[in-house]
C-alpha cells in the first residue's frame, strides 16, 4: 500500500471549516492516550477541564480574562502571519504597550476627569508602545533584510528585562514607592480611578462580566478584517505574501508595506498590553512571575494559526484557548500540574499544521500495483508521535 | 592574573558558549539539509529536563549516570525534533510555524514545564555534575589554564563535534550528499539520493544536538532545574547558524562570543562593577548583541544570503519539482 498526496485543484468551501475542527478532536484524541500512558484519566481530565473553562458558575467571566489578551496577541499574529511576515514578538510589544499605556493612564488619571478621554489615551500610548517595539524589527526587516522572527524573539527577552526593570531595579515614574506594601515588595503604581477600564455584567451564570478590552478586541477584529478583505492596502499586503516578486512588479511598495504590516502588528498587541493594565492588574506588572510567566504572546501564535489568520475565528480560538488556559490556571495542583495546558495547546497546533495538508492535497491510498484509488478527505495516515 | 575581569570572562564564556555551539552545530546539519527548525529552544528545554532527570533517578557512579543522562538528552531532542520532520517532511506543513510549534509545545509553558513539575525536579541541585577534568595545577597556568584545561568534558566533547562535522560535510560522501539535498533536492533526488531519508535523518540528529546542549546547561553551568532555563540560548543558537555563513567552524568562534556576553553580566555583578543604569544593560547585551551582529550580516556583502542552503525552508515535493 502506497499513499501519495495530490495537489486540489479548488479547495471546497467546507473543507476550511471541517479540517480545523477534525485536528481538534484528533488533538484531545492524541493527547488522551498521552494521559493513559501517564497514568491520567483522560475523560474527568477533560470533563474538569471544560467545566472550569466554560460551565462552572464564574468560569466564563475568567475565561474571559484569559481570552482577552490571547485576542489582541492572536489578532496581533494574525495580522503579521498572514503576509507571511513572522512576528514573534506579540509578547515583547505587549509589555511595551503595557508599559506606555500605564505611563499614560497614571499621568491622564490624576490630570484629567473624564474616564473616557483617559482610557483613550491609554490605547493610544499601547498602540504607540507596541508599534514602536515592532517598527525595530520591522525596519530591519526592511532596509537590512534581517530575519523579523529573530530580531522580533530577541526582543521579547529585553522588552522583559526592561519591565522588570522599572518596578523592581529602579525608582521609575510606574513604580508604588510610597506606603507599607512598596518596602516588602516592589509593585506598580496603581491606576487613578477614573483610568480604569469599566466592564459590564451579562446576568447568565451568575453574573458573567465583560471587560472592556474584549470588546476592543472585538472591533479591532472587524478593522483587520474591512483592512484585509475590503481594501487596497490588505490587497498588497496578500500579494507581498504570496509573491515579493508579483507585488514589487505590481507597483506594491515593499518596504513601506512591511513597516506598516509590523506597525500595525504590534500597535494590536499594544493594545492588549494596555488592557492588561487598564482591565485587570490596574497597575504595571513587573513581576518575572507575572505576566512574564503567562507567555500570552506565544499562545496568540496558536490562537491565530489554528484561525488560519482569520479575524474572526481568531476571537473564536482565543476564547476556546483561553478557557482551556484558565481551567489550567484554575485546577493547577499536584493532579494538575502546570505545562500540561500548554502541552495540550502544542498539541492541538500540531494536528492544525498536520490536517493542513488535507485542505491543499488529496491523498490517494494505492494499494498494491493497481492503482485504484479512493479519492477521500482520509484521516492523516500517520498521527503525530 | 588568572583572576583578572578578562581571563574570567573568557573561561566562562567557553562554558557559557558550549551549549549555543552543540545547538548551533545540530541546527547547522538540519539546515544544510534544508530544513529549517525553530524548535531549537523547545528541544534544548526537554532535553535539560529529561537529562536533569536522568541523574536524579539513576542510582550509579557519576561516569555513568551522567553518560546516560547525556544519552536521555539526545534522545528526547531526536524525538522532539521526529515531530517536527512528520511535519514539515512528510505533511509539508510550514517549517516555520512547525518550529515554532515546538518551541511553544516544549518549551516553557508547555512540555519541560510539565515534566518538571511532574517528576518534582524544582529546588534541588544536580546529583552529578559535569566538572573540570584536568588536575588542579595544570588549570592554575597562566591565561590557558583556565581558558582550556579548566573546562568539563562536553566542551572538549564540543570540539571533536566541530572537527566531525566539518570533516562529514566536507570531506565524506553522504556530508556531500546532504549539501546536495540542501542546495537542490531535485538535482539530489535525480541522483539518486533519498532526500526524505537525508532530510529525516539530519533532523533528527540536529534535535539529539540540541538535547545534549540542553543537558549542558542543566548538568554543567547551572546545575539545577528552573522552568525556563535556557533563557532564549536556543534562539541565539538559530542565529549564531546565520553568523557563521553555516560553517561549523566559525559555529565555535560565535558561540564563545555571545559565550562571553553571556558571562558577562553575573561577572561584573559578582564584581560591583556597573555598566549604565544597573544590570538591565548587561543582561540585555547578549540579545541587543545577537541583533547588531545579525543586522551586519545581513545587510552589505551578504545580501546573496552568503552560505545559506539554496532549499532551506522549502518542502520537497517530488510530483511539483
Amino acid at each position: 500500500m502506497r499513499v501519495t498526496f495530490e495537489r486540489r485543484l479548488s479547495q471546497p468551501w467546507w473543507l476550511s471549516v471541517v479540517v480545523p475542527v477534525g485536528a481538534v478532536i484528533l488533538a484531545f484524541v492524541i493527547a488522551g492516550i498521552l494521559f493513559l500512558a501517564t497514568g491520567i484519566d483522560p475523560l474527568s481530565t477533560y470533563r474538569e477541564l471544560f467545566n472550569a473553562a466554560f460551565f462552572q458558575t464564574g468560569s466564563l467571566s475568567q475565561t474571559l480574562i484569559t481570552a482577552t489578551p490571547l485576542a489582541f496577541t492572536g489578532l496581533a499574529a494574525a495580522a503579521a502571519f498572514r503576509m507571511k511576515l513572522y512576528n514573534i514578538g506579540a509578547e515583547g510589544q505587549m509589555y511595551m504597550g503595557a508599559i506606555f499605556g500605564s505611563a499614560a493612564g497614571l499621568y491622564l488619571g490624576s490630570h484629567v476627569s473624564s474616564s473616557a478621554f483617559a482610557i483613550a489615551g491609554m490605547i493610544v500610548a499601547g498602540i504607540a508602545g507596541g508599534a514602536a517595539w515592532a517598527l525595530i524589527s520591522g525596519v530591519l526587516k526592511a532596509f537590512f533584510s534581517t530575519s523579523e522572527i529573530l530580531t522580533s524573539l530577541l526582543l521579547n527577552y529585553v522588552a522583559g528585562l526592561i519591565l522588570t526593570y522599572l518596578i523592581f531595579e529602579s525608582e521609575s515614574y510606574w513604580r508604588q514607592t510610597k506606603g507599607f506594601n512598596a518596602t516588602v515588595f516592589p509593585t506598580g503604581k496603581q491606576l487613578p480611578k477614573v483610568a480604569q477600564w469599566p466592564t459590564w455584567t451579562i446576568n447568565l451564570q451568575g453574573g458573567i462580566v465583560v471587560p472592556f478590552g474584549a470588546i476592543v478586541a472585538v472591533i479591532v477584529a472587524v478593522i483587520l478584517w474591512l483592512l484585509y478583505s475590503r481594501t487596497r492596502f490588505g490587497f498588497g499586503a496578500q500579494v507581498l505574501g504570496d509573491s515579493e516578486r508579483a507585488a514589487r512588479y505590481s507597483g506594491v511598495r515593499v518596504r513601506r508595506k512591511i513597516l506598516a504590516v509590523m506597525g500595525l502588528s504590534g500597535a494590536i498587541a499594544g493594545i492588549g498590553g494596555a488592557s492588561q493594565v487598564g482591565d485587570f492588574a490596574h497597575a504595571l506588572d513587573g513581576d518575572p512571575n507575572g505576566l512574564q510567566k503567562l507567555g500570552y504572546g506565544y499562545t496568540g501564535i496558536v490562537v491565530a494559526a489554528l484561525a488560519r489568520y482569520n479575524p474572526f475565528a481568531t476571537l473564536l480560538v482565543a476564547f476556546l484557548l483561553g478557557g482551556l488556559q484558565n481551567a489550567g490556571n484554575t485546577l493547577q495542583g499536584p493532579n494538575f500540574p502546570a505545562g500540561l495546558v500548554g502541552v495540550l495547546q502544542g498539541i492541538i497546533l500540531f494536528c492544525a499544521l498536520g490536517c493542513e495538508l488535507l485542505v491543499r492535497y488529496r491523498v490517494r491510498i494505492h494499494r498494491k500495483a493497481a492503482a485504484k484509488g479512493t479519492a477521500a478527505p482520509a484521516p492523516a495516515p500517520k498521527a503525530a508521535s | 592574573m588568572n583572576n583578572s575581569l578578562l581571563v574570567v570572562i573568557l573561561a566562562s564564556g567557553v562554558a557559557y558558549g558550549t551549549p549555543l555551539l552543540y545547538a548551533a552545530l545540530g541546527e547547522l546539519l538540519a539546515e544544510r539539509s534544508g530544513v529549517l527548525n525553530l524548535g531549537v529552544e523547545g528541544m534544548m528545554l526537554g532535553g535539560a529536563v529529561m537529562g536533569f532527570w536522568t541523574v536524579q533517578r539513576v542510582h550509579a557512579n557519576t561516569g555513568v549516570a551522567l553518560t546516560a543522562a547525556i544519552v536521555v538528552a539526545a534522545l528526547m531532542g531526536a524525538a522532539l525534533a521526529s515531530i517536527h520532520a512528520f511535519l514539515v517532511i512528510t505533511l509539508r506543513a510550514s517549517q516555520i510555524v512547525s518550529g515554532l510549534a515546538l518551541t511553544i509545545f516544549a518549551g516553557a509553558v508547555g512540555l519541560s514545564s510539565y515534566l518538571g513539575n511532574d517528576l518534582n525536579l524544582a529546588d534541588s541541585p544536580a546529583a552529578h555534575t559535569f566538572n573540570a577534568v584536568f588536575p588542579k595545577s595544570m588549570q592554575n597556568w597562566p591565561i590557558v589554564g583556565p581558558i582550556i584545561f579548566g573546562q568539563n568534558v562536553l566542551v572538549y566533547v564540543s570540539w571533536l563535534c566541530v572537527v566531525l562535522v566539518s570533516l562529514y560535510l566536507s570531506r565524506t560522501r553522504p556530508g556531500l550528499n546532504v549539501r546536495a539535498v540542501g542546495e537542490s533536492p531535485a538535482a539530489a533526488d535525480t541522483m539518486g539520493i533519498s532526500v526524505t531519508r537525508y532530510r529525516y535523518a539530519h533532523t533528527l540528529v540536529g534535535g539529539a544536538f540540541a538535547g545534549v546542549a540542553g543537558a549542558t546547561i542543566t548538568l554543567a553551568i547551572t546545575p539545577q532545574w528552573v522552568n525556563g532555563i535556557t533563557g532564549g540560548a536556543g534562539w541565539i543558537a538559530i542565529a549564531l547558524v546565520i553568523f557563521a555563513f553555516w560553517r561549523p567552524e566559525l559555529c565555535l568562534v560565535g558561540a564563545y562570543f555571545f559565550g562571553s556576553l553571556q558571562a558577562l553580566a553575573p561577572q561584573l555583578q559578582a564584581r560591583n562593577i556597573h555598566l549604565g543604569p544597573t544590570v538591565l544593560w548587561t543582561n540585555a547585551l547578549p540579545y541587543v548583541m545577537t541583533i547588531v551582529v545579525l543586522v551586519i550580516v545581513s545587510s552589505g556583502t551578504a545580501k546573496s544570503r552568503l552560505g545559506a542552503p539554496e532549499a532551506l525552508g522549502v518542502a520537497y515535493v517530488r510530483e511539483e519539482r
